[in-house]
């Protein structure tokens, strides 16, 4: 398959107007994904379904992620004159970034063996602004996953043929798997509890 | 049983014929027994169990009934579809939150005398998924349980012991007096509440009259 740099650079050629960015990956699997702007997605998700060097035709796999406020510490090293002599300082700045859910998409290509390319869709925030694009009017195995998506995160994803929840029942208010979810309190009996399950049984014992 | 409670009071807790008249009458090809020992024979003898299952233990319920293990040795093959002519309810797998309601309401749509065997870690407490928050910590919060079976799966092995154990409970039941089943006694339940799946988790999130939870001595 092409590179990733290369890729991004073929989407922004075709779909004009397009914001692609890569997502830099420090862990050890080192494997880079790309940003999607979610406007659009659509017309993204055609070209690399189309593309003749991609040809990426199947979807394996839709994720949600669910990304908190957090304070993002970045170290940079800044020459300064300490007591009359030039020396590098490492210094430390933090900026806030505000939370977001992310919808994940693995795409692989079973015409040309290859993949997986990895696409992102970011909401504006957790609460509000939670829209993406769907992409089951491309890949049509999408369907049941983004409906997970919708089900357990709470992502909307407009365009989608029959957007409902599917794991949870219909009058359930929360999204159980956002990092703030907190379970219902059933834990009066907990034969071998510990950690925060430990905390929470003894709510229940008897004083 | 077409008798009132007095008479069959007399016909079923009385000692019966001793030991000698019995065998003097069965030399004579006349065998006595007692109707509550023949009532009990015939059912225990005889329990159609529900066929359905939510999930892995289903599998070895299935096994369980298959030539190999052969649970019609002991009367309990006619798998039932339909809730109506089922005797026995095998809760075999996991029970989601989901799910429960529709496990109460089968066991409500069930006839008297029904028995419950909660198959596996998962029906019996929530197993590996209890402290989740979309599994049922047990059907014994809603459903009475006869017979517990640990094990993730049990192998049909323990399912047949579960069915052996409540063929013993069956058969030790005696038709009258204060511990008479519940399908004797016109007071008792037959049908439980069904709980509603509301906006956190389904209510009530246990039946008070089945289940409370157990004081643990630490």
């Amino acid at each position: 398959m092409l590179a990733i740099d290369q890729i991004a650079r073929r989407i922004q050629d075709a779909v004009p107007g397009v914001r692609v960015e890569v997502i830099p990956n420090d862990t050890p699997s080192a494997q880079l994904s790309l940003l999607i702007s979610t406007e659009h997605a659509l017309a993204v998700a055609n070209f690399l379904k189309t593309d003749s060097e991609l040809q990426l035709d199947y979807a394996s796999s839709v994720t949600g992620v669910d990304w908190l406020d957090a304070v993002i510490k970045t170290k940079t090293k800044v020459k300064k004159v300490v007591d009359g002599v030039e020396k590098e300082v490492e210094e430390t700045t933090e900026t806030k970034r505000p939370g977001y859910l992310e919808v994940v998409y693995h795409l692989y290509s079973m015409r040309l063996k290859h993949g997986p390319l990895i696409i992102r869709q970011r909401t504006g925030n957790r609460s509000d602004q939670n829209h993406v694009t769907s992409l089951t009017p491309v890949w049509r195995g999408c369907e049941f996953q983004e409906r997970e998506v919708y089900d357990l995160y709470g992502v909307v994803l407009d365009g989608h043929p029959d957007l409902r929840r599917v794991l949870m029942w219909d009058g359930f208010k929360h999204y159980p798997m956002r990092k703030d979810y907190v379970p219902p309190d059933d834990f009066e009996y907990e034969p071998t509890p510990h950690g925060e399950v430990h905390a929470r049984a003894k709510e229940h014992y008897p004083q | 049983m077409g008798m009132d409670e007095r008479s069959a009071h007399v016909e079923m807790n009385t000692p019966g014929p001793d030991e000698g008249l019995r065998s003097e009458l069965s030399k004579q090809g006349i065998f006595t027994v007692k109707l509550q020992d023949m009532y009990n024979w015939g059912r225990k003898n005889s329990i159609w169990p529900l066929q359905f299952g939510l999930a892995c233990c289903a599998i070895e319920m299935i096994a369980a009934s298959m030539a190999r293990y052969d649970l019609a040795r002991f009367g309990a093959e006619v798998f039932r579809p339909s809730p109506r002519q089922a005797d026995l309810m095998i809760v075999a797998g996991t029970v989601t939150k989901k799910m429960a309601p529709q496990v109460v309401r089968l066991y409500n749509q069930m006839p008297e005398p029904k028995y419950v065997i909660a198959m596996g870690a998962c029906a019996i407490s929530g197993g590996p998924f209890k402290q989740g928050y979309n599994v049922l910590k047990g059907i014994d919060r809603y459903i009475p349980v006869d017979v517990h079976i640990p094990g993730c799966p049990p192998r049909p092995e323990a399912l047949m012991h579960a069915f052996m154990t409540l063929q013993r409970k069956i058969d030790a039941q005696a038709l009258t007096g204060e511990n008479r089943p519940r399908h004797l006694d016109p007071a008792a339940p037959s049908e439980f509440p069904v709980p509603a799946l509301g906006e956190d988790d389904i209510v009530p999130a246990k039946n008070e009259r089945v289940w409370e939870a157990p004081v643990l001595i630490r």
